[in-house]
């Protein structure tokens, strides 16, 4: 059983959908319970940083993601679920859950784009995302795939060995990360067609190292 | 670098899609499910359902739509058309819509973008706006009025001056229909386009008169928009996504090739 974490989000229901068209159950929960016996868990997310981690604090849904990223078991964050890993956000300044050493930062619309025109904020649609290394969460994905972004605040992670893949958007950010049991993505798998669909695939048999998949489906 | 985003646009009436549709492949033209899911499959790179049921009453069966598509395609979708309330923006949203759009209902009560935007965030209300080029005059400084009704009514609020108000108010994107033309398949307006896309800090969407893959070159370009929508050029079938992706490709324009 995959728990998505419901910390009152937006978008929880179309990381399920797409689990669930991919043949896997999930439940989007809040319960400590459920959680604890997760199999895995999708940390997904639409919002804002200073309220993400409000209902986080509030539903004490902090603690339990700590804990289980302890234990080992495999977690996948998703865009704001990805932010809130690293110790501070620019967005409400936010003190965050300082998992993962760094901050994030918002774009500056100054560097221009191909025609000198200002960057536009949010940074969103399709882009590249250039794998700095294998991983299987991220294996089997075809040369020259796009992934859907939306967000306007990205990340900066302090150290480099956390950065699984990069993205250019006026900067070279993180638009993945990966560190032991714990992948993240600020891009959204579950809007980015058959690659995206190929990520959730590939995490619903990860075991949480940094081995190849297992052949048979865990969850 | 960002995409340019290719987005082909169905209407649907009371639960089917509108336009004669010459496909192979078995598909169900009528059904906005399978037609969604054939442009999903072909490369699109976000849908635009727009509800044209007249009635009301019928509202549930375009819920039952977005439902279906959001458990079938896994790219954005957004739903216009027939939205006048938060609550109904709401409904197609946990539906399993990323974005919704309103157009008439802004003009009429601006206060439902601020609204929305703070209910569902920026990221999810498009504003879409139905404009016609007219004499520059006092009241329409750019010489584009905000229409609505299909074009019908003229509202007295200048184009550029809505999109900026609108932008102001927390919408995340501008879908910008040309009504003059609208239909033509001669091309997008590229004035007003640019006009528009450089004026405001979101993204727009060029709406309106695409008949061949050159027109999207021309709007993504020139016009310096951010994405262009598609209607009949690709519903019957005299261009094909990806014919249209290797023409902006090859002129230069970045574009998601591979799916």
């Amino acid at each position: 059983m995959i728990a998505i974490l419901d910390y009152r989000a937006g978008n929880l229901t179309s990381v399920q959908r797409a689990l669930t068209f991919l043949g896997h159950s999930s439940s989007i929960t809040d319960s400590h319970g459920e959680i604890e016996k997760a199999d895995r868990i999708i940390f997904p997310g639409v919002g804002a940083a200073g309220k993400s981690m409000e209902n986080l604090r509030r539903l004490g849904l902090d603690t339990v993601l700590k804990e289980r990223l302890k234990g080992g078991v495999p977690v996948l964050g998703i865009c704001v679920g990805l932010q809130v890993l690293f110790q501070h956000s620019e967005e409400n300044d936010t003190p965050c859950l300082g998992i993962l050493p760094g901050r994030v930062r918002l774009f500056s619309p100054d560097p221009g784009d191909d025609r000198n025109a200002p960057l536009k904020i949010p940074h969103m649609g399709w882009n590249r995302v250039t794998f700095s290394r294998p991983h299987p969460v991220f294996e089997g994905i075809p040369e020259g795939s796009e992934f859907y972004f939306v967000h306007s605040y990205y990340p900066e992670p302090e150290n480099p060995a956390h950065i699984q893949g990069t993205t250019d958007y006026g900067v070279t950010f993180a638009s993945a990360v990966a560190h032991k049991n714990l992948v993240a993505a600020q891009f959204h798998p579950e809007k980015s067609g058959p690659s995206g669909l190929q990520i959730l695939t590939n995490f619903c048999r990860w075991n949480g190292t940094d081995s190849a998949p297992c052949k048979e489906p865990t969850c | 670098m960002l995409s340019k985003r290719i987005i082909p646009c169905l209407d649907v009436r009371d639960g089917r899609t509108t336009k004669g549709i010459r496909f192979q492949d078995n598909i169900d033209i009528g059904d906005p499910v399978e037609m969604g899911r054939f442009y999903y499959e072909n490369g699109a790179d976000e849908i635009v359902y727009y509800d044209i049921t007249a009635s009301s009453d019928k509202r549930p069966i375009m819920i039952d739509v977005v439902k279906r598509v959001a458990e079938t395609i896994f790219i954005p979708f957004s739903v216009g058309g027939g939205i006048r309330t938060v609550e109904n923006m709401r409904e197609v949203l946990l539906a399993g819509a990323e974005k919704v759009s309103v157009n008439s209902a802004a003009v009429l009560n601006p206060d439902i973008i601020r609204q929305g935007a703070e209910a569902f965030g920026k990221q999810c209300v498009v504003l879409g706006m139905d404009v016609k080029q007219v004499e520059p005059s006092g009241k329409i400084p750019s010489g584009y009025e905000v229409v609505i009704n299909g074009g019908r009514t003229f509202m007295g609020l200048d184009a550029l001056w809505w999109a900026q108000e609108g932008e102001r108010l927390g919408a995340g994107e501008i879908c910008l229909n040309s009504i003059d033309a609208d239909g033509t398949q001669d091309g997008y307006a590229i004035d007003l386009t640019r006009l528009i896309s450089t004026h405001v800090h979101i993204p727009v969407i060029a709406s309106g008169g695409a008949g061949k893959p050159e027109h999207l070159l021309d709007v993504l370009t020139e016009g310096q928009a951010d994405a262009a929508l598609i209607a009949s050029m690709v519903h019957y079938g005299t261009h094909t996504l990806r014919e249209i992706k290797d023409c902006l490709h090859r002129g230069g324009v970045k574009v998601r090739m591979t799916w």
